[in-house]
């Protein structure tokens, strides 16, 4: 029985750890479809946590939080736009710009404006998302594998987790089975065929960075408002650069990238349950080196043993319309 | 959006000097803006920093001392960056590089000190661009992308170096995580000791034998960049990778040789902070001049004369920026931070902002007083 309840525990765990990294990869398939480069997911996720803390802290409502976390997430997508798109300026030079601007920025308002050294305060139950259980939960646990699998791994989660899986294939129907998507998809791969069908392919990108900056303002506040009760410095973790190697990983496709996602989570809900404990032939290992493992895997992930990745044909490239 | 006027009429002196001033500007307003939101006059702020990093001797050699570290990244970055490769794994690089100098210092320290010297250069050099290699060897084989193999090899240096420094090279007489320190003959000799030989009393700081290590890399990598067929070969393929393969030029083996050069250079950032401050390695001490680098290898238009001005001017930064920490409580040394991504903003994605107006105002001013 204890293996099963390990089970649980990491599987439980892993559903909870992939979200930030779902909602993150379905960010970066927006803008990434439509060939605009975003390493920056990492710093709006960072952003994000910060405005989600800080507003839900002031309003007393998480939902506030999360909606200006959304509005500052959107205003990031719209400059990464103006320097990359409307300026053709270099896309990652963009990108590691926000990135640094906002690991710097969200720390020192946090100190600035709370001291505690770049912390800010911690949200009481009404200002934080909480656990949802799923109804009749206790009832039924007793039921083999049906209740283990309902009461102890879906239910218990926070909004956010239920969020990020409908996302999948939401974003799935709309990139391949709407004509929103199959303009995202075209002005990614031949921007000049789609201007010349009369779609501008600007405002293609623009509307594709939108949609970026709401999703990944759920990985953030999912962050600060959910999981953790407050926002502290650098709390994104390199989740953003995950999402992004998960995007790349999947193909730029939701289902695989969802995929990428769960094994990214699975891994780390792993890490942590074998930190400190011996493993037979092995011992212990040592802690630090347990924490690089999802860094490791997604340098090996990337280095594609399986299979090379070819993404989007126009991405990282400017569009610059003849006249 | 095309440029409003013709590129080869614009003097090299607007392109390369007043656009580059007016980013600037540009950046150090937004920033003055945030400060003012953290609830600081940023007025006072400016003085601050520019009594902190000039107002006295011992001020200007930290500022100094900084600007070495950023040379040594701002260099790294600029060498990748010539053959289109965007290596942000300056921090894991140096941070490994470390372990180079270490080695070399405690291993060989029966020589000579001028050739321990050499070896701990060459330590340096070679770990941190070992670090590099595995990152540049992904992009040129595998096409893994290099921001995102490089950001996690900083994290995965992060986590080797804590274990290595907890579990294997610690001083275990000492509380911190960090390695016993190398042999006193080995340090190498600040300021003040300089100061010392020439009748100048000053008081201890930072600067150290480095700095001039940091000139003579600036030189190197011109030379490498511009006056090598290595470095024309670099600059080709991160110009245009298909004309290079047309005139037989391997992208493959230019992607790696400039990664590891970057690592390299990157490395010698440990030789100022482990052979000049701390004399071992502490845990964390790249400290983020590695990402700064990218900042100010941005601002010096990736060429050794513009990557002195902009270390310098970052060197002013942090040192002022520390004087202002110090006296304006809601300022923390992050603040200083954002204003390397506001920098990077403005002085890298967004250098074309101005540029049309910029050129065509001076080009129409020229050429009123040639007509006239």
């Amino acid at each position: 029985m204890e293996i099963f309840a390990d089970l649980a525990s990491l599987l439980n765990s892993t559903l909870r750890i992939s979200t930030p990294l779902i909602f993150a990869a379905m960010a970066g398939l927006f803008a990434e479809r439509s060939g605009v480069i975003d390493f920056s997911l990492e710093g709006k996720m960072l952003t994000a946590a910060f405005v989600a803390a800080v507003g839900s802290y002031y309003f007393g409502s998480p939902w506030l939080g999360l909606i200006l976390a959304i509005i500052a997430c959107v205003s990031l997508s719209m400059l990464h736009g103006f320097a990359s798109v409307t300026h053709k300026g270099d896309q990652v030079v963009s990108c590691v710009a926000i990135n640094i601007l906002m690991i710097g920025l969200t720390t020192a308002l946090a100190a600035a404006w709370f001291g505690q050294a770049g912390l800010t305060p911690t949200l009481t139950d009404e200002q934080r998302f909480l656990e949802i259980t799923f109804p009749f939960a206790d009832a039924i646990r007793s039921i083999p594998i049906i209740g283990f699998i309902y009461s102890d791994i879906l239910s218990g989660h926070y909004i956010f987790v239920y969020l990020a899986y409908i996302s999948v294939p939401i974003v799935f129907w709309i990139v391949f089975k709407t004509s929103f998507g199959l303009r995202l998809r075209a002005v990614g791969e031949n921007p000049s065929a789609v201007d010349s069908a009369g779609i501008n392919v600007f405002a293609m990108r623009y509307k594709a960075l939108m949609i970026n900056g709401v999703l990944i303002a759920f990985a953030g506040a999912h962050l600060s408002t959910a999981v953790n009760a407050n926002f502290f410095r650098e709390m994104s973790a390199g989740r953003g650069y995950l999402a992004l190697a998960a995007l790349i990983f999947g193909k730029w496709h939701p289902k695989t990238a969802l995929i990428a996602c769960l094994l990214f989570g699975f891994t780390d809900a792993l890490q942590i349950r074998l930190q400190g404990v011996e493993l037979p032939a092995i011992g212990t290992i040592p802690v630090q080196l347990i924490q690089a493992i999802p860094y490791v895997l997604t340098v090996v992930l990337l280095a594609g043993f399986v299979g090379k990745a070819i993404g989007p044909r126009a991405i990282g490239q400017p569009y610059i319309k003849e006249r | 959006m095309s440029s409003a006027v013709d590129k080869s009429k614009v003097p090299w002196w607007v392109s390369n000097l007043i656009v580059p001033i007016v980013n600037l500007i540009l950046a150090l307003l937004v920033s003055a803006l945030f400060i003012f939101i953290a609830g600081e006059n940023p007025i006072e702020a400016v003085k601050l920093i520019i009594y902190g990093s000039f107002g006295y001797i011992e001020g200007f050699a930290y500022t100094l001392y900084y600007t070495t570290n950023f040379i040594f990244t701002g260099l790294a970055f600029a060498v990748a960056f010539h053959c289109r490769l965007f290596n942000i794994g300056g921090e894991g690089q140096a941070y490994i590089g470390g372990l180079g100098v270490y080695f070399a210092a405690i291993h060989f320290s029966f020589l000579p000190v001028p050739i321990v010297w050499i070896l701990a250069i060459a330590g340096a050099i070679v770990f941190g661009g070992a670090w590099a290699f595995i990152p540049a060897y992904l992009q040129a084989k595998r096409g893994s992308h290099v921001v995102i193999t490089t950001i996690m090899f900083n994290f995965i240096a992060s986590s080797l170096m804590i274990y290595l420094l907890v579990d294997v090279i610690r001083d275990t007489n000492q509380m911190g995580p960090h390695t016993i320190a190398v042999a006193k003959e080995l340090w190498f000799p600040t300021f003040k000791e300089f100061g010392e030989l020439i009748g100048i009393k000053v008081r201890y700081s930072p600067l150290n034998l480095s700095f001039l290590l940091a000139i003579a890399a600036s030189v190197f990598v011109w030379f490498l960049v511009w006056r090598t067929k290595w470095g024309y070969e670099m600059r080709a393929v991160g110009h245009n990778t298909q004309a290079a393969i047309y005139a037989g030029i391997s992208p493959y083996k230019n992607i790696i040789i400039a990664m590891v050069i970057s690592g390299g250079l990157a490395g010698l950032l440990a030789i100022n902070e482990v052979l000049g401050v701390h004399h071992k390695i502490v845990s964390g001490f790249p400290a983020g001049y590695g990402f700064t680098g990218i900042a100010v290898a941005l601002m010096g238009r990736n060429h050794p004369i513009g990557i002195f001005p902009a270390a310098l001017l970052f060197g002013i930064l942090y040192q002022g920026g520390s004087e202002v920490t110090f006296d304006m409580p809601n300022i923390s040394r992050y603040m200083f931070v954002a204003v390397q991504g506001v920098i990077i903003l403005f002085s890298g994605a967004l250098e074309n902002l101005f540029r049309p107006q910029v050129e065509s105002f001076f080009v129409n001013k020229l050429n009123i007083r040639k007509k006239g």
